[in-house]
């Protein structure tokens, strides 16, 4: 029996146990920092703990005398082999971008920032000395938050003259896709509805599992990098761009990566500074960070402050919205820096007909960890500002929160829609999914719940939070991001080998991380070539493997990634229908390609795909005309991109009297598109939603006024654990609205998650105690927040009596019964 | 420098050790257990989770001369891969898709190894408790508790 025989009939759709788990689960793994090598030297970094210092000296010597220490680097040592940190996305031409050593040699903008580096024969004794280095600095006023860098008193680099890095504008009137904002505001304020609003969006940290590690072999004729990144075909070219080396002379590998979320789709100063000391040294070397300095190293995600204007006739139909957004880039403009928000500048209608939009960020430097993507990155913060804004639309209107979107949605006879932003969305049935999220819910019987628990002054509210999500995901057309001055394309590569034993190999340029992209695309390939899925190996990350790729974010890979896949495919079933149809003698035209066999039509003759491959590698018989190949590559370049949606819906207890949050219920109805493996499928969407969740309720990175990082450890950044979760409703739409400009008819999903739970939340949050008068509740809603938001209006009012029952009338308390 | 012998993974092992250093960088750095991983420096996160005489231990929080004469057990020991073998416990977050990028995932199924050899039979909220010292960033847990919970179903034991 051939395994051929063993194939199911589709694999498409199949809920395929990964191929990536054997390892991943018997620690047969290969993280960056498991890398040894020969004589290999251990890096560690000297940080600044200054967020704002010009450097006056750096004594070495202490620390070049302690034991096993090769050498002790600083910014003077270096020339320009050292190279910059880029911006590859300058926002606007007038864009104001600090210069970004590696390792400045003057003067350090945030606090860890690294001003030597330390080689030793071990990474403990290369710590122990790194404590020995003598830096003298002379501390500078450092700009800390958004609105003091706006006020432009302290300036984060003196030499720009501001802190003001680039304005950037999309105005529908001026752009042709919609109406004036400011008429319609105008309008609403004589006749209408207008909302205000000012939203945070507290600054995040990524916070993936594996520590950011490389490794640099410069032995070979290749200078090797190892990295845990989620981009090694960009971190190539900028190594090459800025470092000296050319590029054919650079091998980046991406091996084992222990997750991203946007937080490994950069390229760091502690690359370019072992990429530095591996070539000065001619050693192998490896850099692996301690979790307090990825904390506060690694770039940071959101940080806006978000001020709104929504504006609505009596019955809560939206006229014109009109956001500014302030964003803390921090100290740095990062590899897509101010591009981040906007990517959300698209997003903030969202799924709905307004007729005039107005969108403007401005971005800032501080004196603070840079910043950059974010899982999401941009369209999380677009959709909390509009999702809340229309739970507030609901509550002036007086109606339901699903019906004031249900008055402003594009309804699914009116795709193909055009939104104000200019953006075209091909398919979306929003009114399918919302059907469905409310019948897995229970939305009318928990709505009911509520009613009768503020009746009866329950202790304990309940709140009912809804976000109806869409985002333009799939990065990206490269012409769109050509003409929003981003400095790359968003095509993506593969090629498709076929091998003489009949077995196949594939290579794509996209990186995963975590995302089981070995398994999704077997099951791509065994599908559209009529291969068995375990006979498909899936080679990628490494750039002498995969030499064409621009990696993995923005829920790209698959939609991306994998139509160049099955393009590549496609290919190669043309050219094995020009070799079968020799091989059989029989014309092309007369030959049926199925389950990995070519027949002629009305006979029994027939070659299966493996024996073809066999063939072209003998080479023995083949047609003048054609190479002795099946192999292909494809470069898929999107013409769109794709746009998921959703309804997501979120059941909140709040305890009135402690300010505590529960989540009761999450559901969620997601529809995007065809789906390749359901099982993968909800891993992303779990996760996602957690990584929301827990921006609404836990997470926020601190700086200090001086600048220091406070929650710079796993003991402050308060990241979500098992016990501060719950199980998740996930369905998806039964009836799914396919994407129409890619053959599979897949969406993206890997950032679903996290762009729609954030405002369900607290719009459950918000609901809850909405009738006590709150309606905002800056994120997270801790239980202190929580308190003061419910008792903000308390003045001096003596607390009821009867809102704290503590034990019952006439019963022994604790104390009576401890007697 | 301190003379320790122990048991890893079956296999009787001895090395001259800093009296500092930890076990997780005696796994790591001496026997090239690289199965087992460090995620950060306050164990918080559980990544390093291993067993030490059957019990599990955050590696990171133990130091290498306190496992003198003991046994450890790591997820490279934890079943006879080479013959092919899965415990349960890897099995089940295989077939509930408990994991994602895989890092966290040895310190979790030592922990749910341990968890379940104390409670055989636990419910979803024992789970939760039972694995709040293990951070993972990707699955949201959903997908672990239920790993965990379909293992015990199973009859999963250390």
């Amino acid at each position: 029996m051939t395994a051929t025989q063993d194939r199911p009939a589709q694999e498409i759709g199949r809920d395929r146990r990964r191929k990536e788990d054997q390892r991943l689960i018997t620690g047969r793994t290969r993280w960056t920092d498991n890398i040894t090598l020969p004589g290999m030297l251990h890096l560690a970094m000297v940080r600044s703990p200054f967020a704002h210092a010009t450097i006056t000296s750096i004594d070495v010597e202490e620390a070049k005398a302690s034991p096993n220490v090769v050498a002790v680097l600083s910014g003077k040592d270096f020339g320009d082999e050292l190279g910059v940190n880029i911006n590859a996305w300058p926002i606007t031409p007038e864009q104001k971008t600090p210069t970004h050593s590696p390792m400045p040699a003057d003067r350090v903008a945030f606090a860890g920032e690294i001003v030597a580096v330390v080689v030793a024969r071990s990474a403990a004794e290369a710590r122990d000395a790194a404590e020995l280095v003598d830096v003298e600095y002379d501390e500078q006023p450092a700009v800390v938050g958004i609105k003091k860098a706006l006020e432009d008193t302290v300036l984060a680099h003196p030499e720009l003259g501001t802190n003001k890095s680039a304005l950037w504008v999309f105005d529908s009137a001026e752009a042709g896709t919609g109406g004036d904002v400011e008429a319609a505001i105008a309008q609403a304020r004589a006749d209408g509805i207008v909302i205000e609003r000012e939203y945070r969006q507290q600054r995040l940290i990524p916070a993936f599992m594996e520590p950011r590690s490389v490794v640099v072999d410069p032995t070979g004729e290749q200078l090797t990098m190892w990295s845990a990144t989620q981009i090694p075909h960009i971190l190539r070219f900028a190594l090459a761009a800025t470092t000296g080396v050319p590029e054919s002379k650079i091998r980046v590998v991406a091996p084992d990566v222990g997750g991203g979320f946007g937080g490994k789709l950069q390229t760091t100063p502690e690359e370019w500074i072992t990429w530095a000391v591996a070539r000065r040294l001619s050693k192998p070397v490896k850099y692996t960070e301690t979790r307090s300095e990825s904390l506060m190293a690694a770039h940071h995600g959101r940080d806006q402050v978000q001020t709104l204007t929504l504006a609505a006739d009596r019955d809560g139909r939206v006229t014109g919205f009109k956001v500014h957004l302030d964003a803390d880039l921090g100290a740095y403009v990062s590899l897509v820096g101010g591009g981040v928000p906007v990517l959300g500048a698209f997003m903030f209608n969202a799924i709905y007909k307004f007729p005039a939009y107005r969108f403007e960020c401005q971005t800032v430097l501080t004196n603070s960890t840079w910043t950059d993507a974010y899982r999401g990155a941009g369209r999380p913060e677009a959709t909390y500002a509009i999702e809340r804004m229309m739970d507030e639309l609901a509550a002036e209107v007086g109606v339901d929160p699903l019906e004031i979107r249900e008055r402003n949605w594009i309804t699914h006879e009116e795709f193909p829609f055009t939104t104000v932003a200019g953006l075209e969305y091909d398919t979306g049935n929003y009114e399918a999914a919302t059907a469905r999220a409310k019948e897995v819910f229970g939305y009318d019987a928990l709505r009911a719940e509520q009613r009768e628990r503020r009746e009866r002054g329950d202790r304990v509210q309940l709140g009912i939070g809804v976000s109806t999500f869409t985002e333009m995901c799939g990065l990206a057309p490269s012409r769109v991001l050509g003409s929003l001055d981003y400095g790359a394309g968003g095509w993506e590569h593969a090629s498709v080998r076929m091998l003489a034993t009949g077995k196949v190999e594939i290579v794509t340029g996209a990186s995963a991380h975590g995302q089981g992209h070995e398994t999704a695309f077997s099951q791509i390939v065994a599908d559209r070539l009529g291969v068995p899925f375990e006979d498909v190996e899936v080679l990628h990350g490494d750039t002498q493997v995969a030499p064409r790729g621009l990696d993995t974010y923005g829920s790209r890979s698959l939609v991306v990634g994998g139509e160049a896949l099955v393009k590549a495919v496609d290919k190669v079933v043309e050219k094995a229908t020009r070799l079968a149809a020799h091989l059989l003698e029989a014309s092309e035209d007369d030959l049926d390609y199925a389950g990995g066999r070519f027949t002629v039509r009305g006979t029994d003759q027939g070659i299966a795909i493996q024996e073809l491959a066999t063939a072209a590698f003998a080479a023995h018989d083949y047609p003048e005309d054609m190479e002795p190949s099946l192999d292909a590559d494809a470069t898929y370049d999107p013409v769109n991109f794709n746009y998921p949606h959703g309804t997501h819906l979120c059941a909140m207890e709040v305890d009135t009297e402690t300010g505590k949050v529960s989540m009761r219920k999450y559901t969620c109805c997601d529809d995007i598109g065809t789906i390749i493996n359901p099982l993968i499928v909800a891993g992303q969407v779990h996760g996602g939603l957690v990584q929301g969740i827990a921006q609404a309720l836990w997470e926020e990175a601190v700086h200090d006024e001086s600048g220091t990082l406070v929650s710079g450890s796993f003991v402050d950044y308060l990241l979500p654990t098992s016990a501060d979760t719950i199980s998740f409703d996930v369905v998806h739409a039964d009836d799914p609205s396919v994407c129409t400009t890619n053959t599979l008819g897949t969406k993206g999903v890997g950032e679903a998650g996290t762009i729609a739970s954030t405002p369900a939340v607290v719009n459950a949050v918000v609901d809850a105690v909405r009738h006590l008068g709150v309606r905002d509740i800056q994120m997270p809603c801790t239980p202190e927040r929580v308190w003061r938001a419910i008792h903000a209006n308390d003045g001096d009012a003596p607390t009821p009596g009867g809102a704290m029952p503590h034990f019952d009338e006439g019963a022994l308390n604790q104390d009576g019964a401890a007697q | 420098m301190t003379k320790i012998h122990l048991t890893v993974d079956g296999a009787a092992v001895s090395d001259d050790v800093e009296p500092r250093m930890l076990l997780v960088q005696y796994l790591r750095e001496k026997l090239g257990k690289t199965g087992t991983v460090i995620g950060c420096d306050t164990s918080n996160c559980g990544a390093c989770t291993v067993h030490l005489d059957g019990t599990s231990v955050k590696s990171c929080n133990v130091l290498a001369v306190q496992a003198d004469g003991r046994s450890v057990t790591t997820i490279e020991g934890l079943a006879d891969t080479v013959e092919g073998e899965l415990h349960p416990v890897q099995e089940a977050f295989r077939e509930c898709h408990g994991l994602q990028c895989g890092f966290c995932t040895p310190g979790m199924i030592m922990q749910a190894v341990d968890l379940l050899a104390e409670n055989p039979h636990p419910t979803e909220e024992e789970v939760r408790l039972g694995m709040e010292g293990n951070l993972c960033r990707c699955t949201g847990y959903h997908n672990i508790v239920k790993s965990v919970l379909h293992a015990a179903e199973g009859g999963a034991r250390a």
